[in-house]
């Protein structure tokens, strides 16, 4: 028969009956903020991504590119808010193109809660959206279900009232660039240490008319310390019972030997094609 | 997601929190109001997700024409993408058309979606324009998506509390101070019995002179900075 096979969903809506959990998704339970101030916005994030209770990146990038002057904050399903990105990021080029100008903050808004909102929020995808544009700097929240809102400073993620409340007692109007890049690092450093899904680095982005600037990794207030001690046992400790040397003749009755030389590394077989 | 009024062996199940977890809510305070001129939309400013406000400074108040604006409740990401698509075809009305839009031609529109896909908004809206055919108008259409030309309207949440305030207080042909006065006095009764309603007072006064911007702060107990 042609047409859709429908046959996997049968068997996941039977599976779900018997008590069969859905697989888990990675989550940025995360902490993003974004600020304007004179001149130009920041957005910064944090840099831990979770597997329900466990770390699965310790260092994970969730600012993501959309256009040259348009950068992107995400938190929720960490595949999610990878794909819409560069979907739009992908879509907005191609209209940059198709109309000869810059692209807009609000249009690339746009497009992300269109697309989000035909998803009914079956898309994890929270964004901040922030940027430059000729029309000016411009920041934005955009929510799974395709809700936006424009706001002077916002967060996001789990670690979102952490940081809020660094917003809502240091925020002020006529901020400079210094002042904007300290007060949103600041509001992360509050979900890194506050917040248990959020953790590790701070990464940065700071975008003037002139240009964007990436500090991957701005502060990293978690670096891992050098052991101390080390628990290798040593040599000599265990006695040793007996000793039995296998010659290459020997060993050559049962297998292949090939002689290497010191560059290849590479070690036997055929050398695979690899872009250099 | 059981889906709402499922009827099963042990009886209909209903799913009360009908909102999809997670989704953005405008619990919300919201009215329109004629007045000898025109008519004044107002609402309060805040977004909620579950317990926490997502936004204290929402606007509630959203243009579809130049004239003609509504006031939305329910689903923030259903209100805003029925507003988006209502803003679009009027906007190609007015050109294809080269007249403006009459209020309830945009109500009609906001019916027709509101109806057609009613089992899949929470969407509650309430319409009010100025038009140089019949004035001003205010039309509302709750969430099954039917239409009602009222003199006034109220909706949100925290419209429950000031029914019996509307009713008293109010009166045909007001002046612009008093329908300001009206919207003001009812949402800030609104606002302080009702949990999901707060922040500041938004409001559009709509005449034959365009549309006017007021803003209401609580640190001013609601008295200014007023209109500009």
């Amino acid at each position: 028969m042609p047409g859709f096979d429908f046959s996997n969903h049968n068997r996941n809506a039977a599976l779900h009956a018997q008590g069969v959990p859905l697989p888990k998704a990675t989550s940025t339970g995360t902490t993003i903020v974004g600020c304007i101030y004179d001149g130009g916005v920041v957005i910064a994030a944090d840099t831990r991504a979770t597997s329900g209770p466990i770390v699965a990146d310790k260092n994970c990038e969730k600012l993501h590119y959309i256009a040259p002057q348009i950068w992107c904050a995400g938190a929720g399903t960490a595949a999610d808010t990878e794909f819409t990105t560069a979907i739009i990021s992908s879509n907005l080029e191609l209209h940059a193109l198709s109309t000869g100008r810059k692209p807009r903050v609000v249009t690339c808004m746009t497009m992300l809660k269109q697309h989000l909102f035909r998803y009914q929020g079956h898309i994890g995808a929270y964004l901040v959206v922030a940027g430059v544009d000729p029309t000016g700097a411009h920041l934005f929240t955009v929510h799974a279900h395709g809700s936006t809102d424009k706001l002077p400073y916002v967060t996001m993620g789990s670690g979102s009232l952490a940081a809020m409340s660094v917003f809502e007692t240091q925020w002020k109007s006529a901020l400079s660039k210094d002042d904007a890049v300290k007060l949103c690092a600041d509001a992360i450093q509050a979900g890194i240490f506050n917040d248990l899904g959020s953790g590790s680095n701070v990464d940065v982005c700071v975008i003037t008319a002139e240009k964007t600037t990436l500090m991957r990794n701005y502060i990293t207030p978690n670096v891992r310390e050098s052991k101390a001690r080390n628990y290798r046992f040593k040599r000599g400790t265990t006695a040793v019972l007996n000793e039995k040397v296998i010659t290459r003749e020997e060993i050559s009755k049962y297998v292949t030997v090939h002689e290497l030389d010191e560059q290849s590394v590479a070690g036997v077989g055929e050398v695979m094609d690899v872009d250099s | 997601m059981q889906p709402t009024g499922m009827l099963g062996e042990d009886g209909i199940h209903v799913d009360m929190n009908h909102l999809k977890t997670g989704e953005v809510n405008l619990g919300t305070s919201i009215m329109a109001i004629n007045f000898r001129d025109g008519v004044i939309l107002g609402a309060d400013s805040r977004t909620t997700t579950g317990a926490y406000i997502a936004n204290r400074v929402t606007d509630k108040l959203t243009q579809v024409h130049d004239t003609i604006w509504c006031c939305r409740s329910g689903s923030a990401a259903d209100t805003q993408a029925v507003a988006d698509i209502v803003h679009y075809h009027l906007g190609m009305y007015g050109i294809t058309n080269d007249e403006p839009p009459t209020t309830q031609t945009a109500a009609a529109m906001f019916q027709e979606l509101c109806y057609d896909n009613k089992d899949q908004l929470t969407a509650g809206m309430i319409i009010a324009g100025y038009d140089g055919r019949h004035g001003g108008q205010v039309y509302s259409i709750p969430l099954g998506g039917s239409l009602h030309k009222q003199p006034y309207a109220i909706g949100g949440s925290g419209s429950t509390y000031i029914y019996g305030y509307c009713d008293a207080n109010w009166k045909d042909n007001m002046t612009e101070a008093e329908g300001v006065n009206f919207v003001k006095g009812a949402l800030q009764e609104a606002i302080k019995w009702d949990g999901s309603s707060g922040g500041v007072i938004r409001m559009v006064v709509l005449t034959a002179k365009g549309a006017n911007r007021h803003l209401y702060l609580p640190d001013q107990q609601y008295e200014g900075p007023g209109m500009n």
